[in-house]
C-alpha cells in the first residue's frame, strides 16, 4: 500500500485553490531581489484530499482502538474540546491585540492558571511553555534563578534518579547544570542511602516523576523531598504521571517547590501525531517572581463593574520561553475539559486510571514478569517482554500486537529495566478492552514458544512491514528529490 | 459520567480481581496526612453548558473576522484553504502519537517527510526537522546549534536589532545557563546596517543572526554577507517569512547556513499566538547538529518505501545529556496543517499570495505617505509590512481606528525601540482588500495635524466676507 | 568473548596496541562494544594532530539505537585517523580489532602498561553485564 508523495503526483499548472486577482494598481517589483524558481508541488485539490486522506488511513489512532503507550497517557481526546478551540472568538483573535478587546481568552488564561494551580497545591503558574520539556527548562531555570537571586552560585548539579525521562537530564544540561544520577532500589523508589550520600551544598536540585516511570508512587517521597531542602536544594517535580493524581494528592503538599503539567497529557489535548502540546509550570510561593511570561493577573485598579485581566511579567521573571503566551488553542481544550469534570471527576479520572492499570497487572503477571508486581500500581506498570523458553523479546512482541490491532505498549523504557514494556491503559478504556488485551497479550506468550518467527517478523498485517531503520541512518533520504533535478 | 465506560459492576470485578476492597486502598502509598483533598474548583457541568460557557468568553473578544486587522509583527492573517482544517481534524491524524511505531504512523511520517522537502524547496536548504514550537523558539536552537557546531569553542553570537523583540529575549532566556556573549542588538542603534553588526564578527563568533525581511518588514542588504561571515569561521543564520520565500531569493541561495522562522502563516490561524510552528532547515553536513525529530526514508523488509524517524541518538530519549537539546513533543500537529497548505496553494498560489501582499502593502503605504503628518519609511524595500511615523502616539491612532471606524491597528514601535515612539508597524496581506485599505487610510486621516494658517494678507479678504454674509 | 591477546583496555570498551617500532599507539573499540551497539551507521573523527588526555572525548559511534562517546585510553597527540570509517561503519561490526579508528603519539607510554590486559578487561565486561 504505497501512496506517493505529493511531487510524484505533480504536474505543471495545476492549482489547488484560485486567489482573487488584485484589486489593487500593481507596484514596482523589486530587481535582481526575486527569485527565479519555486519547486513546490502542482496539485488539484481533489488530489490533495485524496492523498492527505488516504495517508491518515495508514495511521493507528486513539480514535481508532487501545494505545497503552506508558508515560504518554493516551486517554480519549474529547470531540468537545475541538469545538471549543475552534469557536472564532478564540481562533481570529491576533496575539498583538490591546488587552481591552482579548479579556476573553484572558478570563480563560487566569481561570486555567487558578484550576492548575488549585489541582497541584502550587502558589503561581505560567501557561507559556509548549510542551513537557519546554516546562522542565523553564522549571531548571527557575531553580538557578532563586539560587543566584541569594548570592548562591557554588550549586552546580542536578541530582536525576535513573528511571527518569531523558528530556529531564537533556533539560539539566541545556540550563548549564550537570547531571548526578540516582539509583532506585529494589522496591522501585529512590535509594535513600544514595541520595544521603550525594546531598551536598553544591546541589541544586532533584528532578523526581512521581509516580516514576515504573508506575510507583515513592514510598519515601516526603523524605526525598525533605533530604534535599535540608541541603539547600529544590526539588522540580516532571508532572507527566499527574493522571495517577488529580484529586488524590497535590505535588505542592508533598513539598515539591516547582513542577510542569502536560496538558496533552493528563489533560485530554490531542497528541497531533507528536504535538502541539502545552507544558505549563507550577511554584511555590518564593518562585513565584521567577516565573516565565508574561502572565494573565487581575489588575487591582480596574473599575468594580469590569473584571480587567492584563498580562504581567513576574517581578524577576527567567524570561520569555516563547514568543507571545502559549500554546492558546491547547490551553481551550484544557480549560474545557476541567469544566466538564469538575473536582469529583477529576479525582474519578485518577481512580479510574489507577483501578485499569492494577487490573491489567493482577491478569498480566502470571505470563509476563513484572519486577513490581509485589505492589500497587499507579496509573502504569512495566512489564518485562521475556518468556521462558522463547528468544523472543519485548520488540517482538511489540510488532506482533500490531497484527492484533493493539497499539504496543512503550518499549525499552525505563532504561533500568530490560526488556521493558510499559503499560499505561488510561482511564478512558473499558473492562471488554482491558480483558482483549490480555487475551492477546497470552496468546503471543503462547506464539513465542510454539512459533517465534511469528513474533520475528511481525508485523505481516500492517501497512508496512518492519522497516529498516539502519539504512534510514546510514544513507540519509530527508527530503524528496523535485521533479526538476 | 463523561468519558468512563465502567458500570458499578465491572469495577466490583476488577477490584476483586486485583485483591483489594475498594478503590481507597489502591493509594495506601499515598501519605494520609494529605491523601484526598477537596479541590475548590468550580462543580462539573455537561458538555452542552461548556459550549454555552465558552461562547460567552469567546464572545467577550474582538476578532478579526468581524474588526480589519492591519496588525502582523510576528503572526499574519492569511488565508487558510478549507483543506487544512479538514485533513487536521481527521482522528487518525490529530489522535496519533509521536510516530515511534513507523508500520502503523506512515500517514504522519510521510506527511512530515513532505513538509520537511516543501521546507527545504522554500528556504534553498537541503534539510529540515519537522518542527520547533514557534519562531522565536526556533531562532534560539539555531544560535545553540551553531555554538555546538564549533563545539562548544565558539561563545559568542552576534545578532542584528532587527530581530524581532521577543525572538531576541527567547534567545537569552534559553542560553541564560551557557555562559555565551550575546551581541549585537543591544550595542548599537537600531537603524545599524549590516557592515556594522559585520565588525563584531571575530574568531569567537559562533553564528550571525539576522532577519530577512526584517522586523520592520523590509529587506536586508544581504549581498557578500555570507562570505564575510564564514571568513570569520562562523554560521549565517536567517530567520524568514516563509510566504516571502515564495517571491524572493531564498537565504540558501545567499549562503545561509541555518534558516529558520515562524510556518504560522502557511495555514495556521492566528489563535492568539499558539500553537503556531517553529521550522527549522540547514545545510545537510550540519544535520547532526540539528535538534528536533527528523523524518527519513528507508525500504522495509519487503522493499518497499516506508518512512522513519531516523537519527535519533541526538534526540533526548538515547543521548539524554549530551542530547542537541532536550526537545521532545514539538508541532507535529501544525506541520501537517503546513504540508497541506503548501500542496493545495502549491507553486502558482503561495507565489500569487506574496505578491498580493507585496501589491496591496504598497498601494497602503503610498496612499498613507501622502497623508499630512505620516511619514512612510522607505529607506529599503520592503514586502509586506512598513514603518509608519504617526503624527501623534500610536496608542491614540489605534484608539481612533478601533472605536471609530472598527479597524485593529498596527504594532507600537516604541514599546521596543526607544528611538521610534509614535512608530507604528502596519502590515497589509491577501485578507485586506481594497476597500479596507481606503477605509484605514481615511480614518488615519482623520488624525491628519490641520493644515497651517493663510499667510496675514489674505485674512481680511475672508473675513470681510464672512460679515458680508451675516449682514444678508 | 573476542579479545585481542596484544592489546589493552580501558574500562570504556577502547583498545589499544603499541605499535613499538613507530612509538605510535593504534585505538579501537572493543568487540564487546560493538554488539552492544549493533549496526553503526556513524563513526565522528577527530582531526589528525590534536593533543588529548588520557579519558577526554575524541570522537562518536552512533548505532540506530544508542550514541556513545569515544575515550583516549592515554595521554597523546593524534596522527592518523581511518577514514575508510566515515562511509563504511560497519567494518567496525566486522572486525572490530582489524578496524582502527586512529593512530596518535603516546605522549606517557607507561600508561599502557596500568591498563587492563585481556582477561581482566573478560571478567570486567563480565561483570558489568549483571
Amino acid at each position: 500500500m504505497k501512496e506517493p508523495l505529493v511531487y510524484e503526483m505533480s504536474a505543471p499548472g495545476r492549482c489547488g485553490v484560485e486567489m482573487p486577482e488584485p484589486d489593487v494598481p500593481l507596484a514596482k517589483l523589486p530587481e535582481g531581489m526575486l527569485r527565479d524558481d519555486l519547486p513546490l508541488p502542482e496539485l488539484a485539490q481533489v488530489d490533495v484530499v485524496r492523498h492527505y486522506l488516504r495517508l491518515s488511513q495508514l495511521n493507528y489512532s486513539v480514535d481508532q482502538g487501545f494505545y497503552p503507550l506508558g508515560s504518554c497517557t493516551m486517554k480519549y481526546n474529547p470531540k468537545v474540546n475541538e469545538e471549543a478551540a475552534r469557536l472564532p472568538g478564540f481562533v481570529l483573535t491576533h496575539p498583538h491585540q490591546d488587552l481591552e478587546t482579548v479579556q476573553g481568552n484572558l478570563v480563560l488564561m487566569w481561570a486555567l492558571q487558578e484550576f492548575l494551580k488549585e489541582i497541584s497545591g502550587f502558589a503561581a503558574v505560567s501557561l507559556q511553555p509548549a510542551a513537557g520539556a519546554h516546562g522542565e527548562l523553564a522549571g531548571i531555570l527557575i531553580i538557578r534563578a532563586y539560587h543566584h537571586s541569594r548570592g548562591d552560585t557554588k550549586r552546580t548539579k542536578i541530582l536525576i534518579p535513573d528511571s527518569a525521562h531523558g528530556t529531564n537530564p537533556a533539560s539539566t544540561t541545556m540550563a548549564g547544570y550537570t547531571t548526578v544520577a540516582v539509583k532506585s532500589d529494589a522496591r522501585g523508589n529512590v535509594d535513600l542511602d544514595a541520595l544521603k550520600a550525594v546531598c551536598d551544598d553544591t546541589v541544586a536540585g532533584i528532578m523526581i516523576t512521581n509516580p516514576n516511570t515504573l508506575g510507583l508512587f515513592d514510598e519515601h517521597i516526603e523524605q526525598v523531598n525533605n533530604l534535599v531542602h535540608d541541603c539547600g536544594g529544590l526539588v522540580y517535580g516532571d508532572g507527566a504521571n499527574l493522571n495517577a493524581l488529580l484529586g488524590v494528592v497535590r505535588p505542592g503538599d508533598l513539598g515539591f517547590d516547582v513542577m510542569h503539567f502536560n496538558l496533552h497529557k493528563t489533560f485530554s489535548t490531542p497528541h497531533g501525531g507528536g504535538g502541539p502540546g502545552s507544558g505549563p509550570v507550577g511554584v511555590a510561593e518564593e518562585l513565584a517572581q521567577f516565573l516565565p511570561g508574561p502572565i494573565a493577573a487581575i489588575d487591582e485598579e480596574a473599575d468594580e463593574d469590569e473584571l480587567l485581566v492584563k498580562l504581567v511579567m513576574p517581578e524577576n521573571s527567567i524570561g520569555r520561553v516563547k514568543s507571545f503566551y502559549g500554546n492558546f488553542g491547547i490551553l481551550v481544550r484544557a480549560y474545557t475539559y476541567i469544566r466538564v469534570h469538575g473536582p469529583e471527576g477529576l479525582r474519578r479520572v485518577a481512580e479510574h486510571a489507577v483501578l485499569n492499570a492494577n487490573y491489567l497487572q493482577a491478569r498480566l503477571k502470571a505470563t509476563y514478569p513484572i519486577p513490581h508486581a509485589d505492589r500497587v500500581c499507579m496509573h502504569e506498570f512495566v512489564a518485562q517482554g521475556i518468556i521462558e523458553g522463547s528468544d523472543a523479546r519485548a520488540l517482538d512482541i511489540a510488532k506482533r500486537l500490531i497484527d492484533y490491532d493493539f497499539h504496543p505498549p512503550t518499549n525499552y523504557f525505563p532504561l533500568i529495566v530490560p526488556e521493558a514494556l510499559m503499560i499505561e491503559p488510561t482511564e478512558t478504556e473499558s473492562k471488554q478492552t482491558l480483558d482483549r488485551f490480555v487475551e492477546v497479550m497470552e496468546k503471543i506468550a503462547q506464539e513465542a514458544k510454539e512459533s517465534p518467527q511469528l513474533l520475528h517478523d511481525a508485523p505481516h498485517i500492517a501497512p508496512t512491514r518492519r522497516l529498516d531503520e539502519v539504512k534510514a541512518a546510514k544513507q540519509l533520504v530527508l527530503c524528496a528529490t523535485f521533479p526538476q533535478d | 459520567m463523561t468519558y468512563f465506560p465502567h458500570t458499578d459492576a465491572e469495577r466490583a470485578e476488577m477490584l476483586a480481581a486485583i485483591g483489594v476492597q475498594k478503590m481507597e486502598d489502591l493509594f495506601r502509598d499515598v501519605p494520609e496526612r494529605v491523601r484526598f483533598p477537596s479541590l475548590n474548583l468550580p462543580a462539573a457541568i455537561s458538555e452542552m453548558e461548556v459550549m454555552w460557557e465558552l461562547q460567552n468568553i469567546s464572545d467577550a473578544n474582538a476578532h478579526v473576522g468581524e474588526f480589519h486587522c492591519f496588525l502582523g509583527a510576528g503572526a499574519y492573517h492569511h488565508y487558510v484553504p478549507t483543506t487544512v482544517d479538514y485533513v487536521q481534524s481527521r482522528g487518525e491524524f490529530y489522535t496519533a502519537y509521536t510516530p515511534y511505531q513507523p508500520e502503523i504512523s506512515q500517514g504522519t511520517l510521510q506527511a512530515l517527510f513532505e513538509y520537511q522537502s516543501m521546507m527545504c524547496a522554500l528556504t534553498g536548504m537541503e534539510v529540515s526537522n519537522a518542527s520547533h514550537y514557534d519562531g522565536a523558539t526556533s531562532a534560539a536552537e539555531g544560535a545553540m546549534m551553531a555554538v555546538a557546531v564549533s563545539r562548544g569553542a565558539r561563545r559568542k553570537v552576534v545578532i542584528s536589532p532587527a530581530v524581532h523583540p521577543q525572538y531576541r529575549q527567547v534567545i537569552r532566556t534559553y542560553t541564560q545557563g551557557m555562559e555565551l556573549d550575546i551581541v549585537g542588538d543591544e550595542t548599537l542603534r537600531v537603524q545599524a546596517e549590516i557592515p556594522d553588526l559585520v565588525k563584531l564578527l571575530d574568531d569567537k563568533t559562533a553564528a550571525l543572526v539576522i532577519q530577512n525581511p526584517n522586523f520592520f518588514g523590509q529587506m536586508e542588504d544581504v549581498a557578500g554577507l555570507a562570505d564575510q561571515v564564514h571568513a570569520v569561521g562562523a554560521l549565517l543564520v536567517v530567520v524568514a517569512d516563509p510566504i516571502s520565500l515564495a517571491m524572493f531569493t531564498p537565504p540558501g541561495a545567499y549562503g545561509a547556513d541555518i534558516v529558520c522562522g515562524e510556518g504560522q502563516p502557511l495555514g495556521i490561524p492566528l489563535s492568539y499566538g499558539g500553537p503556531y510552528l517553529g521550522y527549522f532547515t540547514s545545510r545537510k553536513a550540519l544535520v547532526r547538529q540539528m535538534a528536533g525529530r527528523i523524518v527519513g526514508e528507508t525500504v522495509d523488509v519487503d522493499d518497499r518505501r516506508g518512512y522513519v524517524l531516523t537519527l535519533s541518538t541526538r534526540e533526548q530519549h538515547i543521548r539524554r545529556e549530551k542530547a542537541t537539546s532536550n526537545i521532545c513533543s514539538n508541532q507535529g500537529l501544525m506541520a501537517l496543517a503546513a504540508a497541506v497548505y503548501m500542496s493545495t496553494m502549491g507553486k502558482c498560489g503561495l507565489r500569487t499570495v506574496a505578491e498580493l501582499c507585496y501589491h496591496k502593502s504598497h498601494y497602503a503605504a503610498k496612499q498613507i505617505d501622502a497623508l499630512r503628518g505620516y511619514v512612510v519609511d522607505q529607506s529599503k524595500p520592503f514586502f509586506k509590512e512598513f514603518v509608519v511615523k504617526c503624527p501623534t502616539s500610536v496608542k491614540r491612532v489605534n484608539r481612533h481606528l478601533l472605536k471609530k471606524w472598527g479597524i485593529i491597528g498596527g504594532y507600537d514601535l516604541g514599546q521596543d525601540y526607544a528611538h521610534l515612539k509614535n512608530h507604528v508597524l502596519l502590515a497589509v496581506t491577501e485578507m485586506n482588500r481594497k476597500d479596507e485599505i481606503d477605509a484605514l487610510v481615511e480614518a488615519l486621516k482623520e488624525l491628519s495635524p490641520k493644515p497651517k494658517k493663510a499667510a496675514k494678507k489674505t485674512a481680511p479678504k475672508k473675513v470681510k466676507a464672512a460679515s458680508k454674509r451675516r449682514a444678508r | 568473548m573476542k579479545t585481542d591477546p596484544n592489546a589493552r583496555y580501558a574500562k570504556t570498551h577502547e583498545w589499544v596496541r603499541m605499535e613499538a617500532a613507530r612509538g605510535e599507539a593504534v585505538v579501537g573499540i572493543t568487540d564487546h562494544a560493538q554488539s552492544q551497539l549493533s549496526d553503526l551507521v556513524y563513526v565522528e573523527l577527530p582531526p589528525v594532530g590534536k593533543s588529548l588526555k588520557q579519558g577526554e572525548t575524541f570522537g562518536v559511534v552512533e548505532s540506530v539505537k544508542a550514541a556513545s562517546d569515544l575515550y583516549m585510553p592515554m595521554d597523546g597527540t593524534i596522527t592518523a585517523v581511518n577514514t575508510a570509517l566515515p562511509d563504511e561503519p560497519g567494518l567496525i561490526n566486522q572486525d572490530a580489532f582489524a578496524a582502527w579508528i586512529l593512530k596518535f603519539e603516546p605522549s606517557n607510554p607507561a600508561q599502557f602498561d596500568a591498563l587492563m590486559d585481556a582477561a581482566a578487561y573478560e571478567a570486567f565486561a563480565a561483570s558489568e553485564e549483571h
